[in-house]
């Protein structure tokens, strides 16, 4: 391997952390989000329902939402330099319409020869909970 | 034996749903990108479709008289539990080929196991779908494997 694919991967350090990025969805995004999807359940759009029937705080944020922010969290650190083979995510604990969420990675594994890099990702909350944790794998071009 | 799975519910392992055909647009590319808050101009711009893209693609546009008071639409590849309060669930998407407007795909769902473990508070059902997404050169695109766990 050359070039900057490869130089990325042989000076990478399993520990080294991604980028983190703030997210703070309001109802427009959600109900956009949504709707894109042709998601109609109420706990994403109908707060009185999602509090009184459902007993939930808030209005949910939609779980593969949280799932797209891991991918982008991932993509944004590859840029063009590699490409997201898989993921594997859950959606652990629930979070509402006005909450901070902030995406964020460590790097798990990296093998120089493949240019095969593992990384764990996260969407943390404000009590810094993990709530949609996920492993990735990513694959370096060759340089 | 288990005490919650019946025979005929575990029968209905391995059945598969109607391959579903759709056509990647750049609108619907760049309406996921902003509702996403995408911020890669290939994206925004729609050239290339963002990774997890599939998932509005293949949802299922379903007539409003289909959906359920909640505002769900039912599953038909599922058969009914006898556990329906649906917990957190868990994906593994592995992504073969890069998607672009115009791209036709078809995704076909199979419902590839159910089973039961005892939780702290009491019986859990899990049960697996695989989706494989095609390209019409009929190679792999996408395969999802969503897990969701009922108690």
């Amino acid at each position: 391997m050359s070039g900057t694919q490869a130089t990325r991967v042989t000076q990478m350090q399993v520990g080294d952390a991604l980028p983190e990025r703030e997210f703070k969805p309001d109802n427009v995004q959600s109900m956009l989000y949504n709707a894109v999807l042709w998601n109609g359940h109420r706990i994403h759009f109908d707060e009185p329902y999602a509090r009184d029937v459902e007993g939930y705080p808030g209005l949910v944020i939609a779980g593969p939402l949280l799932g797209d922010w891991l991918h982008q969290c991932l993509e944004e650190w590859l840029g063009d330099d590699g490409r997201i083979a898989s993921i594997e995510y859950s959606n652990r604990i629930a979070s509402y319409i006005g909450e901070t969420l902030r995406s964020g990675g460590t790097v798990t594994r990296c093998d120089t020869n493949t240019g095969e890099v593992e990384v764990d990702v996260f969407v943390r909350n404000e009590a810094d909970e993990v709530i949609t944790p996920g492993v990735a794998i990513v694959k370096f071009h060759p340089g | 034996m288990s005490a919650l799975l019946s025979e005929e519910l575990l029968s209905t392992i391995g059945r598969s749903s109607e391959p579903h055909r759709e056509l990647v647009t750049r609108r619907d590319i760049r309406k996921y990108a902003v509702a996403t808050s995408n911020r890669q101009r290939k994206y925004l711009d729609g050239d290339e479709a963002p990774p997890m893209f599939h998932v509005p693609l293949f949802w299922d546009v379903v007539e409003l008289d289909q959906l359920s008071a909640d505002g769900v639409s039912i599953d038909s590849l599922l058969p009914k539990f006898p556990l329906e309060k649906a917990m957190a669930g868990g994906l593994k998407i592995e992504y073969h080929k890069p998607v672009y407007p115009g791209d036709w795909l078809t995704a076909t769902r199979t419902l590839t196991d159910i089973y039961e473990k005892q939780g702290r508070s009491g019986a859990l059902i899990f049960y697996e779908v695989v989706m494989d997404i095609h390209d019409d050169d009929g190679e792999l695109v996408i395969r999802e494997k969503t897990t969701r766990i009922l108690r």
